[in-house]
């Protein structure tokens, strides 16, 4: 059992990391932090920097959480997502979710909302707090 | 001072709506392609090169010289930003621009880069504009003996003195030169590699082996390696690209120190801007070393400002050698003859008198366009970063489209699209086994005239072998060639390769993606 992090630089990237890692402690589990960029751009902004990761990484082995980072390259990555989380057979997957405006949501979709519909397992959604 | 009364009228010819409009969107263009790793000012120019039949000829030259500029310019975006360079002509600049832009200092290297850029096209043209009407001079004494020794010069050098492997040069050189052959003899009649085909009588149309080689080839060769690497961070310029007063007293001795480097090497066929950049760059980590403590590693400003200099001043003296000798010496200035070419003028030393007013517009251009050039990168380089976000898919099947219209457009014929598939298969090939591309574009655009200057010189002397090696021009060339050749096989003889080169190219390898022009 393990507790799934879908990461992406965003400003609910932080807020979720420590959600989630509270979720792993909790539950004794391992902590899978994955985040999912494209394979197509030279540049993607949802690739996340290797400081960010490393930085998690220690802050996880601080509080006693096994936790190990996950990159996979997929061009849509709510799928991406989904099929992580069914490999690991995940207990939680936890996700950053931000607002965004109905015309917004129209043209690009919501990955967030593809992963809270379509998961197997409980999905934690977490918002930035204000 | 004749050269300045007539580029003051060159400035005048150049200085209306929409021979600026020219200027701006060739800058534009050569940024952007000089930006995106794998694109490059040569590939620009082969994919324009058909669109631009109907343009009078300053306009497309004058645009195309613009993206020639513009690619040293925007290459080292990527570089400093990403780690990835632009174009093996910033490889150099990379090491200390990324390091520098690790540190936090991204807009102060990626201005570096810009100023360092303009310091060196505009000292490179200013000697052209003083120097190239006296190299032209000069060169009027050229006889067909003379230009065919130049020629040989050129195919000798590209291939065996400055390519990695002597051998694959070679190889590269003979497969242009094949290609430069198809068609009927004009002097003969007789029909050259056409297996009967009737489309092949006239030759392979030299748009249709640029654009097969440059876009179709890199093409294959990023799908080839499609899914094997994904995206990597790409670090925020933040902050005014301002730099300091003594940023600037560090950097001004490095850009002039790499102009001064650059120079010269425009002038040789030595594959363009890639050995100078890497002579700017171990100039300045030496001079490094001597200080108390010495920063090369940890990002050195000189490091970003010499080489970049560099890269830019071989663009501009490679425009002095190709007005007044009609020699290429790189990819992007072969592709430039062919322009000349396509619009009945041949670069060389009678087109100074031949076509004079045009010569002295595209020199005034070329300071209009690093001034452009400057404006467009010094402020907004963090702005030409955001290509880099843009999906490779669309971008390459955007380049194959273009590709395709633009070969079909110069023929109408179908047989030119299988040719132009069947030779980026072969540039494919090529890439994938490290063979060198530049000799190709080279010889196929200088193997008429190799040919046919040597026909003449042999004609004029009835068949008399000796009159290749009558004049002091042709000895001179030919001993420079064999002394090129000599301290090749000395270099190669002696186990120490200079190791920054090795390692680079070693890195360059390593790295997703690779410049398309390796050699522009």
């Amino acid at each position: 059992m393990t507790v799934v992090l879908a990461h992406s630089p965003a400003p609910s990237a932080d807020t979720a990391f420590r959600s989630a890692l509270e979720q792993a402690r909790m539950r004794g589990t391992d902590l899978v932090v994955l985040n999912v960029s494209s394979n197509d751009a030279l540049a993607d902004p949802k690739h996340a920097a290797d400081t960010t990761l490393e930085g998690y990484l220690t802050e996880a082995a601080a509080v006693g959480v096994t936790a190990r980072v996950e990159r996979v390259l997929a061009s849509d990555a709510a799928d991406a997502v989904l099929e992580a989380a069914r490999q690991h057979a995940a207990a939680l997957l936890v996700v950053g979710i931000r607002h965004r405006s109905p015309v917004g949501k129209l043209l690009m979709g919501s990955t967030a909302q593809r992963i809270l519909l379509a998961a197997d397992c409980d999905v934690l959604a977490v918002k930035v707090k204000r | 001072m004749d050269q300045l009364t007539s580029l003051a009228g060159g400035f005048g010819d150049v200085l209306t709506p929409m021979n600026l409009l020219w200027v701006v969107v060739g800058a534009f263009l050569g940024t952007a392609v000089g930006v995106m790793p794998g694109l490059g000012s040569a590939m620009a120019v082969a994919l324009l090169l058909p669109m631009t039949f109907t343009l009078d000829p300053l306009a497309a030259l004058i645009m195309f010289s613009g993206i020639y500029f513009g690619g040293l310019f925007g290459d080292s975006t990527a570089g400093i930003l990403m780690n990835t360079p632009g174009n093996s002509t910033a490889i150099a600049t990379t090491f200390e621009g990324h390091a520098m832009a690790r540190g936090g200092r991204a807009p102060q290297a990626l201005a570096t880069s810009a100023i360092g850029a303009f310091t060196g096209s505009i000292l490179a043209t200013v000697l052209v504009v003083f120097f190239a009407p006296t190299m032209a001079d000069l060169a009027t004494r050229f006889g067909p003996g003379e230009y065919f020794a130049l020629a040989l010069f050129a195919f000798v050098a590209i291939s065996t003195v400055v390519s990695e492997s002597p051998l694959r040069g070679v190889a590269a050189l003979v497969f242009g030169l094949a290609l430069a052959l198809v068609g009927t003899d004009q002097s003969t009649g007789t029909a050259r590699f056409t297996f009967d085909v009737p489309a092949l009588f006239d030759g392979i149309s030299i748009v249709v082996i640029t654009v097969a080689v440059l876009a179709v080839g890199e093409v294959l060769h990023v799908a080839g390696r499609h899914g094997r690497s994904g995206g990597t961070e790409l670090i925020p310029s933040r902050g005014r690209p301002w730099l300091s007063g003594r940023e600037f007293r560090r950097a001004l001795p490095a850009w002039l120190r790499g102009a001064g480097i650059g120079i010269p090497f425009g002038i040789i066929p030595a594959g363009g801007a890639e050995v100078p950049t890497f002579l700017s760059y171990t100039t300045e980590k030496q001079l490094d070393r001597r200080k108390e403590e010495p920063e090369f590693g940890t990002g050195a400003i000189e490091g970003v400002a010499g080489p970049e200099a560099a890269g830019n001043a071989t663009a501009g003296s490679a425009m002095g050698a190709l007005l007044a000798l009609g020699l290429p010496t790189s990819a992007t200035a072969a592709l430039l003859l062919a322009t000349f070419q396509q619009y009945g003028m041949q670069p060389g030393p009678l087109l100074f008198e031949r076509n004079g007013e045009i010569v002295w517009a595209l020199l005034a251009a070329l300071f209009l366009a690093a001034i452009v050039l400057l404006v467009l990168n010094l402020p907004f380089a963090p702005l030409w970063a955001k290509l880099l976000m843009l999906p490779q898919s669309y971008l390459y099947a955007g380049i194959t489209v273009f590709a395709s219209l633009g070969v079909y457009a110069t023929g109408a014929s179908q047989t030119d699209l299988v040719l132009m598939c069947a030779l980026g298969l072969l540039a494919f090939v090529m890439r994938r086994n490290d063979v060198p591309l530049a000799p190709v574009l080279i010889a196929v655009i200088l193997g008429p005239l190799a040919e046919y200057s040597l026909r003449d010189a042999m004609s004029n002397s009835g068949n008399d072998p000796l009159t290749l090696v009558s004049s002091p021009i042709t000895i001179g060339l030919y001993s420079l060639l064999a002394l090129g050749v000599a301290w090749t096989v000395y270099r190669r003889l002696r186990p120490a390769v200079p190791a920054t080169l090795a390692e680079a190219r070693e890195q360059e390898d390593a790295d997703a993606t690779e410049g398309a022009d390796s050699r522009s």
